[in-house]
């Protein structure tokens, strides 16, 4: 869970060999180009440039139908915070690889551009032609846990209705997911917010480690403190607990920055103390 | 007694899920006898990580006699395991693991290690030190501390760093005023630069917490108890402490004034009474 193991040696890599990488013969060193430039957050123009080119990539495919290197360029694309990638990952949105509208979705929300909610609404209710299931079980339709969670952040309140009946799927982290936006769309709008809160604490008992785990994103990212001590208690690392207290932590010093400390602050730092 | 003891290291070795390993570790570690070491110590290589957290729980628990060993296992080449090791030491804060501590917070690779050996330096136990050596450690935990809070690159060694050298500050406030004034300073400057607002948060509450005089005991557990080492003990940590030194020369070219040499002398005097 460490960062140990993204560690390789990259010395032999330039910004301008990357940028040519991507673009040349080898399949396998255009994917790895693509993964290195957002790895190391390359925003150079020419960078953003061949990353939207390769979102409509043929060349590289799987025998499943696949395309590696769309759903790679569409993970560096959200790392390197340029809303001038928006148009082309809201066009990802229809391709038929189930990945690379995971991967879509994802830097959608990271670029935080509401123009692409519509094309989200219509995703989550599978009304896009083309787009096939994932290849493996459960078979999903559509990724819809990360579409949710980007619905959730950007604001997509007209997106609430559909989210909510996502709280009863049968796949827990699509449950998560929904109670996580529903908490973000309802927050202080009404008095129910925290029960969605409050469901994903219950979540942090989980059996499942992989989704323990993911509830602590899910509530880091959300920021809800009443699960401080919760998260502390969570059998999970302490560096992913760590990570989910610094979102309580940092939703509690919005939005003066630490000027001064409130109680709920104070008491997160006191958890995560004994956690280092 | 030892009868149940061997149960529950039975029930350990014989584990054959995940989960019942997990649970038959953590029920060694309550039993918080020392006989309980060994199996402890061998849970850190299981590659489980509940059971190594709960192995760790215990051997912090058992504290001083499990130094030894767990120093021996840093010598070996399971990296998972050695990083539990110095997770467990750092929460001992067992003087003999001093200098591993320092070379662990400035340079271990994972964070995991660089972040507990960074608040480990702060608690260690102080109290054990023989006076001159205590100051040279201080000095050396001061100095490795204020490295970390400002150059680790990643927020959570930065942010244990700082709850390192709020404790440090704490412990040398009637020996060293003018060292607890050069922390108190250096928050103010890393409060100025840092961009990590948890980081800066917990400069303040570290500040805080310094400016408060009834916070001196705080979350840090009280332990009066007289230092079991030896002389022998002390003049390794001496060496240690002089080898790393010596090193940092080679690097800095720089003059120490550190007394090292009559330090040797006084140590073996004052141990061997």
């Amino acid at each position: 869970m460490e960062n140990a193991a993204n560690i390789q040696d990259d010395n032999q890599l330039t910004v301008e060999q990357a940028i040519a990488n991507l673009q040349g013969e080898d399949l396998g060193l255009r994917v790895y180009a693509a993964w290195w430039l957002g790895r190391f957050r390359v925003d150079a123009p020419e960078a953003i440039d061949v990353l939207i080119t390769a979102l409509e990539d043929e060349d590289d495919r799987t025998n499943a139908g696949g395309y590696p290197l769309r759903r790679n360029a569409a993970r560096a694309l959200g790392k390197l915070g340029e809303k001038r990638a928006v148009p082309a990952l809201i066009k990802a949105l229809e391709c038929s690889d189930f990945y690379v509208r995971e991967a879509a979705a994802q830097s959608l929300e990271m670029l935080g551009d509401s123009s692409s909610i519509p094309r989200l609404i219509e995703l989550l209710n599978d009304q896009i032609p083309g787009t096939l299931p994932a290849p493996e079980p459960p078979q999903l339709t559509q990724p819809f846990d990360a579409i949710i969670e980007a619905l959730g952040t950007l604001g997509a309140s007209n997106a609430i209705p559909v989210i909510q009946g996502f709280l009863d799927h049968p796949v827990p982290r699509i449950q998560y997911a929904a109670a996580r936006a529903m908490y973000q769309l309802t927050y202080q709008a009404t008095e129910v917010y925290n029960q969605y809160g409050d469901r994903l604490v219950q979540a942090l008992a989980n059996a499942d480690l992989q989704l323990r785990r993911a509830v602590l994103s899910d509530l880091g990212a959300i920021g809800y403190l009443p699960a401080a001590q919760a998260i502390a208690d969570t059998l999970a690392e302490n560096s992913l607990k760590l990570i989910s207290l610094k979102g309580l932590l940092e939703k509690q010093l919005q939005p003066t920055a630490p000027q001064e400390l409130s109680p709920g602050a104070i008491k997160v730092m006191q958890l995560m103390d004994a956690l280092l | 007694m030892p009868d149940s003891l061997n149960t529950l290291i039975r029930a350990v070795e014989d584990a054959n899920s995940s989960a019942l390993l997990q649970e038959a570790v953590k029920n060694l570690a309550a039993t918080r006898l020392e006989g309980a070491i060994p199996t402890l110590i061998a849970a850190l290589s299981y590659n489980n990580p509940g059971a190594a957290v709960a192995a760790v729980d215990g051997l912090i628990q058992i504290g001083e006699p499990a130094v030894p060993s767990l120093l021996e296992l840093l010598d070996m080449h399971n990296y998972t395991a050695r990083s539990w090791a110095i997770r467990t030491l750092a929460g001992i804060g067992d003087p003999r693991a001093l200098v591993t501590l320092l070379g662990a917070a400035t340079a271990d690779f994972a964070l995991s290690v660089r972040r507990a050996a960074a608040k480990g330096l702060g608690m260690m136990k102080w109290h054990w030190f023989p006076e001159d050596l205590l100051e040279i450690a201080q000095a050396e935990a001061m100095e490795a501390l204020l490295f970390v809070a400002q150059e680790d690159e990643e927020w959570v060694v930065r942010y244990s760093a700082i709850v390192g050298l709020q404790f440090l500050a704490n412990a040398i406030t009637v020996s060293h005023p003018d060292w607890r004034s050069q922390i108190l300073s250096n928050f103010e400057q890393i409060a100025a630069k840092e961009e990590s607002w948890p980081v800066r948060a917990r400069v303040l509450m570290a500040q805080q917490e310094l400016q408060t005089a009834t916070a001196t005991t705080q979350t840090q557990h009280i332990d009066n108890s007289p230092s079991p080492l030896s002389s022998m003990d002390w003049q390794k940590i001496m060496e240690e402490l002089y080898g790393r030194k010596g090193q940092e020369r080679l690097v800095f070219a720089e003059g120490d004034p550190r007394r090292y040499e009559q330090l040797a002398v006084a140590i073996a005097q004052n141990t061997d009474e």
